[in-house]
């Protein structure tokens, strides 16, 4: 930063001092203004930025420390040196507490001042710089919400947005927690339709006539319960996309009839008989493997060619592991704004934890982790026993015989869920139960959250 | 002709009559002027701090603004060590485009070494002179090697420096004379009158 763009406030309620250090300090061709005292240096730093503010530390009513915490309430990067008649070890230590850059004694050695003004110029402008440079790299690294300098993430952000320019359907394949969600809601946003709706269903979390009713809608007592007539996905996506998570998952019967609409671009609600014409972009998604599963005779083979015409795959954060660092970042400082927490990154230990770990529950669970480590720190930098990975990935946990089944049963799935990062898929295998029953479980016991960051196939 | 800069010596002991004639003379080149030796017994005592045992360098230039002399700039150079309220020393102090400069000789004499070197002190003085004056004409400190306009804090720092403006300051410098009202008035100035 140039020294004209380098604002320095110097407060003093000695005249002489202020008129001579500004005089000073205006020839290096710093831009300066004074304040006599504590009340007029704060209506100066609401009213504009400064970089350096040098405060006198005795001065009537409010002093140089109180003047020094209140200024970085109002403006937390200004830089504050404090300049003190008598050199106290205490009042040092104090202010440097308080977060003053430096303290000088009056009188001070020329050198001494100019040395310290150039060196927090230049460090100012480090951060600055650092700063415009991390933008700059995100901006590099990122699609939409996804960020990533793999190459092979970077191909696949190349082909995401070529494929978004189009209408064709598209179909993302990875396992749970790679995003992709995220990669679909991205693709709608880089689309023509970005303007109209963006629904997002999950097909394994819903049994097939829900399903059914779902994703087609019906009409008013088609089944009990239907008590009126009710618009379905496809419909309430008119204009915009579909996302149609887990495709993998849904039955014969509805692999049938969405191969239907797909074909004619028409649907009949669930009762009705009137079809109704969509305009949809598809978006399909799956962590099985389709063509085994056409192979094994569970998929549709027709359905599974109208879906896969352009596949996109994600691969599982452990096959991009310099990721690691750019999401921990990009998580903790959103967290940062969620949770209102400031936290300023993770020790060297605990980022190497997290690069060992092997994440089964892919990004999802690194943001899981994180924001436990976020809430469990003690400290601003999170350290490797906040963040709860034991070497195996899943800790042990005693059984209470006082306990109720609910509640074993309430806990058991929670570790697993944990073990699995999240992976309702995967965790439902463990627990050799149907995902439909694992759903019903995690709402019964308050488990998945409210948001789409929540458990997920 | 009137002279654009009066230069004079306000030191406790005897005016060194080379030395002063070298001021004005490098005065004089540095900023194409008109610059003349002012002789008057009248000294700044009230300038004297006895708690720090220095001058107010600041106190100097008020005493000299309060003065009516007829130069347009008034460079007073004197043995007394200076100081501004919150730092140890100054070499000098200077009016921002205004009428008054100081300079001190008291911490420009001693060698690294402890040698004795007339003729190097005499450069000091100068360099410090034309820089203090430079400030009167509005010229802030610059940051190129060997600029006079460039801040030293030490003596190393004011050996490492030339006694003329660099090409920006230079540049600097006949813009602000402009804008001043002085068209080059200076450039044909002897040097000498």
């Amino acid at each position: 930063m140039s020294k004209e763009r380098t604002r320095i406030l110097v407060v003093d309620d000695e005249e002489i001092v202020r008129e001579s250090l500004s005089g000073w300090l205006a020839k290096d061709g710093y831009t300066l203004a004074t304040a006599h005292d504590g009340p007029t240096a704060l209506q100066m730093l609401r009213e504009g930025r400064w970089s350096i503010l040098l405060v006198d530390l005795k001065m009537p009513g409010m002093d140089g420390l109180q003047v020094l915490e209140a200024a970085k309430q109002a403006q937390k990067d200004v830089a504050v040196v404090i300049m003190t008649a008598y050199a106290t070890v205490e009042t040092a230590v104090e202010a440097m507490k308080a977060g003053a850059y430096d303290y000088l004694v009056k009188p001070f050695d020329p050198e001494e001042l100019s040395l310290m003004m150039v060196k927090i110029v230049a460090q100012q402008t480090l951060v600055r710089e650092n700063v415009l440079l991390r933008k700059v790299l995100k901006r590099e690294f990122h699609f939409r919400d996804m960020v990533s300098k793999n190459p092979t993430m970077h191909r696949m952000f190349d082909l995401a947005r070529s494929a978004a320019r189009s209408q064709s359907t598209i179909l993302i394949l990875g396992e749970s927690g790679t995003g992709k969600e995220l990669l679909a809601r991205a693709i709608h946003a880089e689309s023509p339709r970005q303007a109209s709706p963006f629904v997002a269903v999950s097909c394994a979390a819903l049994t097939e006539t829900l399903l059914e009713s779902e994703l087609f809608g019906h009409e008013r007592g088609s089944f009990t319960g239907a008590v009126a007539r009710r618009k379905g996905r496809f419909e309430l996506a008119h204009g915009g996309t579909l996302f149609l998570d887990e495709i993998g998952d849904i039955s014969p019967k509805l692999q049938l009839d969405l191969l239907r609409v797909l074909e004619e671009r028409k649907l009949v609600r669930v009762g009705g008989a009137d079809p109704v014409d969509i305009d949809v972009r598809i978006i399909a998604a799956t962590n099985r493997d389709l063509k085994k599963a056409v192979a094994e005779g569970q998929f549709r083979e027709d359905l599974f060619y109208r879906l896969n015409v352009i596949p996109i795959l994600l691969p599982p954060l452990r096959e991009r592991r310099e990721d690691i660092p750019l999401l921990v970042e990009h998580f903790l400082e959103r967290l940062g704004v969620e949770t209102d927490r400031q936290i300023e990154g993770v020790s060297a230990d605990a980022l190497a934890a997290l690069m060992r770990h092997d994440w089964p529950g892919n990004v999802r669970e690194l943001r899981n982790v994180l924001e436990r480590g976020m809430v469990v720190a003690k400290d601003p930098m999170i350290q490797p026993e906040d963040l709860g990975l034991s070497a195996s990935g899943i800790k042990p946990e005693s059984h209470d015989p006082g306990l109720t089944l609910d509640e074993v049963e309430r806990r058991h799935i929670t570790l697993v869920l944990q073990h699995a990062g999240g992976n309702v898929t995967q965790a439902a295998r463990t627990l050799d139960i149907d995902r439909v029953t694992l759903y019903n479980k995690i709402r019964k016991y308050g488990l998945r959250r409210g948001d789409d960051d929540g458990f997920n196939a | 002709m009137a002279a654009d800069v009066h230069i004079w010596w306000i030191g406790a002991d005897a005016a060194d009559d080379r030395l002063m004639d070298a001021v004005r003379e490098r005065t004089a080149v540095a900023f194409h002027i008109h610059a003349r030796l002012y002789r008057h017994g009248d000294r700044p005592h009230q300038a004297f701090d006895p708690r720090r045992g220095q001058h107010s360098s600041t106190a100097i230039l008020k005493w000299l603004i309060g003065r009516d002399q007829p130069g347009r700039r008034t460079l007073a150079v004197t043995d007394a060590d200076l100081f501004i309220p919150v730092l140890t020393f100054v070499y000098g102090e200077a009016q921002l485009g205004g009428r008054a400069a100081v300079v001190s000789t008291a911490r420009l004499g001693v060698e690294q070494g402890g040698r004795h070197d007339p003729a190097l002190v005499a450069d000091r003085i100068v360099k410090e002179c034309v820089h203090e004056l430079g400030h009167t004409f509005g010229l802030l400190h610059c940051d190129t090697p060997g600029c006079v306009m460039r801040r030293s804090i030490n003596l190393i720092e004011v050996d490492a420096k030339t006694m003329t403006l660099c090409g920006p300051c230079e540049a600097r410098y006949r813009e602000l004379r402009e804008k001043d009202g002085h068209h080059e008035q200076g450039t044909h100035a002897h040097p000498r009158g």
